[in-house]
């Protein structure tokens, strides 16, 4: 019987692997938005999870409000990434130190 | 029965589509392997009875937020080789940071359950439930400020997007808007008083 556990074990493994993700594809920048969107999904199957578990919608309108406010900070990041872009001609995390932090 | 050998087949194709996400070289490549994680992810919520947001899934995310995705990737020329030179030194360090945090979490997850080792199922639903209708009706009422300031945080998302993209060209010609609302009839039309010639 797929229960509770099962969703929360996918939501821990997709977690860990997009925190892995973000480790490993440290120079370029659109993969780690993207490894940013796995960990929202992750988030999400938690909420799901436990929204069904307890029979209370409430969590399925959480998952709601983040995948909008997902899709905004994604529309927002890549056109940073396009002005980043256009000014260095290289969207190389590495060479991005002209703030020398 | 089945619902069973659907889920692990899923779950087993969200993991898949996940490491390619990881580890593929080609930025596009890793697009499409998110879109399929994706579509797997809306598979696996309508299996937990969840089919709003399943179908919100597909739509807001393979959609639109992934096609935004492609169009950036493919339009930015970026140098894969040079942005992909191999694994960085902290890739080991990622790797045991995941692993770790696998286990902890499964750790927490099953093992603490232990006396009672029966999964904990999901609530069952009444006969006729609507999982849109009952989304609808509590977001509508309970959650209506949170649902108006989503709607703020979309607008703002618009705004910033165009502001940050909009660049000035040399040499295009475009409207001074400030200008062409400033004007008065007074500029434009001038009003000559003159006798009437008369044409002998």
């Amino acid at each position: 019987m797929i229960g509770l556990q099962h969703y929360l074990t996918i939501s821990a493994v997709l977690f860990a692997m997009s925190v892995a993700g973000i480790f490993i594809n440290r120079r370029n920048l659109i993969l780690l938005l993207m490894c940013i969107e796995l960990m929202l999904l992750a988030v999400n199957f938690n909420f799901i999870a436990f929204s069904r578990h307890l029979g209370d919608e409430t969590g399925q309108v959480f998952v709601f409000f983040i995948l909008t406010v997902a899709a905004a900070e994604a529309a927002i990041g890549l056109a940073i990434l396009v002005v980043l872009f256009r000014n260095q001609r290289s969207i190389n995390v590495q060479e991005l130190d002209s703030m020398k932090g | 029965m089945l619902h069973t050998i659907l889920f692990y087949l899923f779950a087993a194709v969200l993991f898949i589509a996940a490491l390619g996400v990881i580890f593929s070289r080609n930025p596009v490549h890793a697009v499409m392997f998110l879109v399929l994680a994706f579509f797997q992810s809306a598979v696996l919520w309508l299996l937990a009875e969840a089919e709003f947001l399943a179908i919100v899934l597909v739509l807001v995310y393979v959609g639109a937020v992934m096609v935004l995705f492609l169009f950036v990737v493919m339009m930015l020329d970026i140098n894969v080789e040079r942005v992909q030179g191999g694994l960085t030194r902290y890739a080991p360090l990622g790797l045991v940071v995941a692993v770790v945090m696998v286990f902890e979490l499964v750790q927490i997850i099953w093992l603490r359950g232990q006396a009672n080792t029966e999964t904990l199922g999901f609530a069952a639903t009444p006969e006729g439930y609507s999982n849109t209708k009952a989304l609808g009706a509590i977001l509508y009422t309970e959650h209506v400020y949170a649902f108006e300031i989503a709607a703020v945080i979309l607008l703002l998302a618009i705004i910033a997007a165009i502001t940050l993209t909009m660049r000035r060209r040399p040499g295009l010609k475009q409207q001074n808007i400030s200008n062409q609302v400033a004007v008065s009839a007074k500029d434009r039309v001038r009003v000559v008083k003159m006798d009437a010639e008369s044409n002998s």
